[in-house]
């Protein structure tokens, strides 16, 4: 039965077009040493599932890495990005994930100039880590900061103490990492504004090349969820998450860096631009083939997803079986959709013909109202102002 | 079981015995009336279904009767004659007062039908005012003795005191276990006094019941008084002077029965063909077309609408179908009116006339239930008449409509309402109507410790949520009746709603000047908390004229973006944001503000129950 899921995923018109965009691979390490009560992501503690673990993990990413390769044809396609996230992908050796891209490399080769960006905690790394990192060909780490406030940092139920992601930071970049990019998570139950400026900063000191600030989502399924809903923790006001944005941004082009997405910020300079190429795949419908239990890919509107659980993983895997639990075929209307959904959140924005005819209407109310850039429409361009940032989805209800 | 007994047309008016059954809902009268169905073998065990006589299905849940029947009951009494029986079944509300007043006139006797656990109610007591100035011999009956909760020997006094009779006389039944059934029956014959016409003179008929039937069209019952209906008559409507065929008449045992005639005292049907209840009005008279009777039994008195309220679809392109639905609910409800409005809020729909809220909320519920219909309704308000200062005379039926200034006076549309509660309750009461403008007319005891308590109040006051208030402040035990009774001036203003500087006129309320503030703040501060937070910041204002006397403010939103969006949480997210769509397409919007459509049913909603009885 899966067999006939990648089968039905991978029509022949998304087939044929395969190459014609940029195509980046993402590999999930569904491993975290704990779980953090607010994760809703897929990723399991090691010892949880008995036959698998993280030591077997880089084989069966392989066999799915091969899998691929067959899957897509012959057709020569580079990859332009790799993405390794999670879970925790440090929790494994270095030589482990190296083995993982060395396989990238072998079955599909890697553009000269591609991005290979692998997510670390802070708490897993080392300078050594680094420099091994490095010698297997990554060339981007993005550190799980979230905060430098150590009861923040609690409430999280992360790991490492509050002065470490800085220091991790500052080891990756004295290991040779000039993309050193570090997550922030604003609006934690209990987190005050000054303690939100005081991570800011910490983070901006270390002068990363870019930054992901995301305000905290209570997901229902988490443990933060239950006891938000039980009423133990405070639920987010979208009001002071809508100020602790407007701090997170002044701080950022304070520091240099640019929002480029509603929620990142890169580096502009002389050696171009820091964004995170991998990620503007997913914001611009480019091609991305997921590697490992749950990761989700995507080929020319054709989207399809792996069984979660890394054990059915390895099974299917091992059975030759490709381990896809669904697939879904977006329709010309949905791709419209999106399409606008998520360029809409880039600065680059989207072209006014993105907009279907009969919603090119709205163009001009949102303008008045003073969440499209004025500037940016009479080029036949639509660009979220600074206060459109904050009402993005409000904005893609109306255009879509 | 009787023996079948003689038939329609063929029956001396001393077998007759015409009655019907007062009672309060719960209080057993489809019980009663099923067992009496079952005792006389009308309709057998296996045909019985639970309350045989209440057709509809919301009559059925409800437990109330809407529109009445009237059944033909042979019965062989203990003399061994068989005479007999017409259970004419009365609409019971308020609501109905003409229609039972009807139902009354076609009968000779009444049965007063009682709870023994819980005494007489306040709309049967106006029934039992209604059956006595219709001069009916009254038989007082406690139902449900085998209750546990049964009081008999308290509540047969009480009856004793109201109607004026022995508590000895007082029948004690249990309509569930038929105990007392047919002594009931017996009684009845001896007691009811057979109806009295003129054998040799022009028919005459009372109509006191008219139902439209889909494949029949309108089916009348009638009461004749004087001489013979036949079929294949050409009659007479008298106060409509219009004249049909009798294309059939029969009688109703409990199935339609086609007859060739129905004589002096005899209840039955008529069918003519006509396809509208207004051709065919309950109180006409129906005579011969010609050599017909000269005089109509009484006078016909028109329905008048006393509560109105605006109709409009959910969904606006379901107008269309508003319209057809209101057509054929008017081919059965002679007492429905309504003609086309608009409003800038809610679109097309219709101001509805009703003869009060009971009225009210059986149409919508079967717009809704029987058409599949979605509506809004405004907050009932009642008809004022207003004289401009120029001396211009206006009917207001929509609030919206009511004139902001420069008249010289208003009237407003007064009833006469009877509670009956426990004497604990007195204070409380008092309170509530004197809060509600109401004036204390009189009050007694019927009992040690029940009192009926009389007053005149607005029906304005009553169409908000009197009853609600009046239920809760007496832990439930209160009963109400009321009847129109004129118009009163009053000291009443417009409190206009703004959202955003724009009057929505769905919103707009006629109230007394001195409320017309907590009114205004109430209000506001409702809207405050139904209506979701918009991209800019919006006003609510409530406003006599051009006077604000409440404001609330509604934030703006700033915040309306997820976080994040990966590669995995695109396909959730495009779900997510179609559903907000879904979510948006319910909206109406006032001016620029988006109002869910939840808020406008919240807020025109008076949240309370109806007063219904039998």
């Amino acid at each position: 039965m899966p067999e006939s899921l990648l089968e039905g995923a991978l029509t022949s018109d998304a087939l044929a077009s395969f190459g014609q965009r940029p195509f980046g691979m993402y590999v999930h390490v569904p491993w975290c040493s704990s779980r953090c009560g607010y994760c809703d992501f897929n990723t399991y503690v090691p010892g949880a599932l008995a036959e698998v673990t993280p030591a077997t993990y880089a084989d069966d990413a392989i066999a799915e890495i091969r899998l691929a390769r067959r899957r897509l044809g012959e057709r020569n396609v580079l990859v332009e990005t790799v993405f390794f996230g999670g879970g925790t992908p440090t929790l494994l050796p270095a030589q482990e994930l190296g083995r993982i891209l060395a396989a990238i490399r072998d079955e599909f080769g890697l553009a000269p100039d591609a991005e290979v960006t692998t997510e670390a905690n802070p708490e897993s790394v080392s300078p050594e880590y680094f420099d091994e990192l490095l010698g297997a060909g990554f060339n981007r780490v993005s550190l799980g900061m979230q905060s430098a406030v150590s009861s923040v940092l609690r409430v999280l139920d992360r790991q490492h103490t509050a002065g470490r992601a800085t220091t991790a930071a500052t080891e990756a970049a004295a290991a040779g990492f000039n993309q050193v990019s570090l997550d922030l998570i604003y609006g934690s139950p209990g987190e005050t504004d000054s303690q939100w400026q005081e991570s800011l900063d910490a983070a901006l000191g270390t002068k990363p090349a870019h930054i992901s600030a995301y305000s905290l989502i209570v997901e229902s399924g988490t443990a933060m969820g239950r006891m938000v809903a039980r009423g133990v923790l405070p639920a987010p006001d979208e009001d002071v998450l809508a100020h602790r944005y407007e701090m997170a941004d002044a701080a950022m082009s304070a520091a240099g860096l640019g929002w480029y997405e509603v929620s990142n910020w890169a580096r502009q300079g002389a050696a171009g631009s820091s964004v995170c190429r991998h990620n503007m795949g997913y914001w611009r419908g480019d091609d991305w083939w997921g590697v490992g239990p749950g990761a989700h890919s995507h080929l020319a509107g054709s989207r399809w997803w792996n069984v979660k659980r890394p054990d059915r993983y390895a099974d299917l895997l091992a059975e030759g079986t490709p381990p896809v639990a669904d697939y879904e075929v977006v329709s010309t209307h949905d791709r419209a959709v999106e399409a606008v959904m998520l360029g809409l959140r880039l600065r680059e924005g989207i072209a006014l013909e993105t907009i279907a005819p009969d919603r090119q209407g709205e163009v001009g109310p949102l303008v008045d109202d003073g969440i499209l850039l004025a500037s940016e429409v009479v080029r036949d361009h639509l660009v979220l102002t600074d206060r459109g940032r904050l009402l993005a989805d409000y904005a893609v209800r109306r255009l879509t | 079981m009787s023996a079948p007994g003689p038939g329609p047309g063929q029956t001396p008016a001393n077998l007759l015995r015409n009655f019907c059954i007062i009672a309060h809902i719960d209080h057993g009268k489809s019980t009663l009336a099923d067992r009496m169905l079952q005792l006389t073998g009308v309709v057998d065990s296996r045909q019985m279904r639970a309350q045989y006589l209440d057709r509809m299905d919301i009559e059925r849940e409800r437990g109330i009767t809407i529109k009445s029947q009237a059944v033909r009951v042979p019965f062989t009494a203990k003399d061994g004659v068989t005479y007999v029986l017409n259970l004419i079944d009365t609409p019971g509300h308020v609501d109905f007062t003409y229609e039972v007043s009807r139902s009354l006139a076609a009968c000779e006797g009444a049965v007063l039908l009682v709870d023994a656990a819980q005494g007489i109610e306040a709309q049967t007591l106006a029934n039992l005012y209604l059956a006595l100035e219709n001069d009916l011999q009254i038989i007082p009956v406690l139902n449900k003795i085998d209750l546990p909760a049964a009081q008999p020997e308290k509540y047969a006094a009480e009856l004793a005191n109201i109607i004026g009779c022995d508590p000895a006389d007082v029948l004690r039944v249990s309509a569930k276990t038929g105990e007392g059934i047919s002594e009931l029956l017996d009684v009845i014959v001896d007691t009811v006094p057979p109806p009295v016409g003129v054998v040799d003179a022009p028919p005459r008929a009372l109509i006191f019941d008219s139902v439209y039937d889909a494949y029949r069209g309108v089916v009348t019952y009638v009461r004749v008084v004087d001489g013979e209906l036949n079929h294949r008559d050409r009659i007479l409507m008298m106060s409509t002077k219009s004249t049909h065929e009798a294309l059939e008449i029969g009688v109703i045992s409990p199935e339609p029965v086609p007859a060739k005639a129905l004589g002096v005292g005899e209840v039955g049907y008529l069918i003519t063909g006509v396809k509208d209840v207004r051709q065919s009005r309950v109180g006409d008279t129906i005579t011969l077309a010609h050599h017909g009777a000269d005089t109509a039994l009484a006078e016909y008195r028109e329905p008048r609408p006393m509560v109105f309220s605006g109709l409009y679809p959910l969904d606006g392109s379901d107008f269309p179908d508003l319209r057809d639905a209101l057509d054929k609910l008017k081919l059965n409800d002679a007492s429905l009116v309504y003609e086309p409005e608009s409003s800038a809020a809610l679109g097309f729909g219709f101001r509805c006339g009703f003869l009060g809220l009971l009225h009210l909320e059986i149409v919508r519920e079967r717009l809704e239930r029987e058409f599949g219909l979605e509506l809004i309704s405004t907050a009932p308000n009642v008809i004022y008449s207003v004289t401009m200062d120029d001396g211009e005379a206006h009917t207001v039926t929509n609030p919206s409509e009511f004139p902001d200034g420069k008249f010289s006076e208003v009237k407003e549309p007064v009833v006469k309402a009877t509670i009956l509660a426990p004497s604990e309750f007195i204070g409380a009461i008092m309170e509530l109507c004197q809060n509600r403008r109401g004036v204390l007319l009189g009050m007694d005891y019927l009992s040690e410790d029940r009192v009926e308590m009389r007053y005149t109040l607005p029906l304005a006051e009553i169409v908000f949520d009197f009853f609600d208030q009046l239920k809760s402040r007496t832990r439930g035990y209160a009963s109400l009746d009321y009847e129109p009774s004129g118009e009163q001036a009053a000291d009443l203003v417009k409190v206009d709603i703004l959202l955003h500087g724009e009057a929505v006129d769905a919103f707009s309320s006629v109230v007394h000047r001195d409320k017309s503030y907590a009114y205004g703040v109430a209000m506001a501060g409702r809207l405050r908390e139904l209506i979701p937070r918009q991209q800019f910041e919006v006003p609510i204002q409530a406003a006599i004229g051009s006077r604000i006397i409440a404001r609330e403010t509604i934030r703006a939103i700033r915040k309306d973006v997820l976080a994040k969006c990966y590669g995995g949480d695109i396909s959730r997210k495009r779900k997510l944001l179609e559903k907000q769509k879904e979510g948006k397409k319910r909206m109406k919007t006032v001016g620029r503000v988006e109002v869910p459509q939840e808020a406008f049913i919240a807020a025109l909603s008076t949240g309370e129950e109806l007063p219904k009885s039998k």
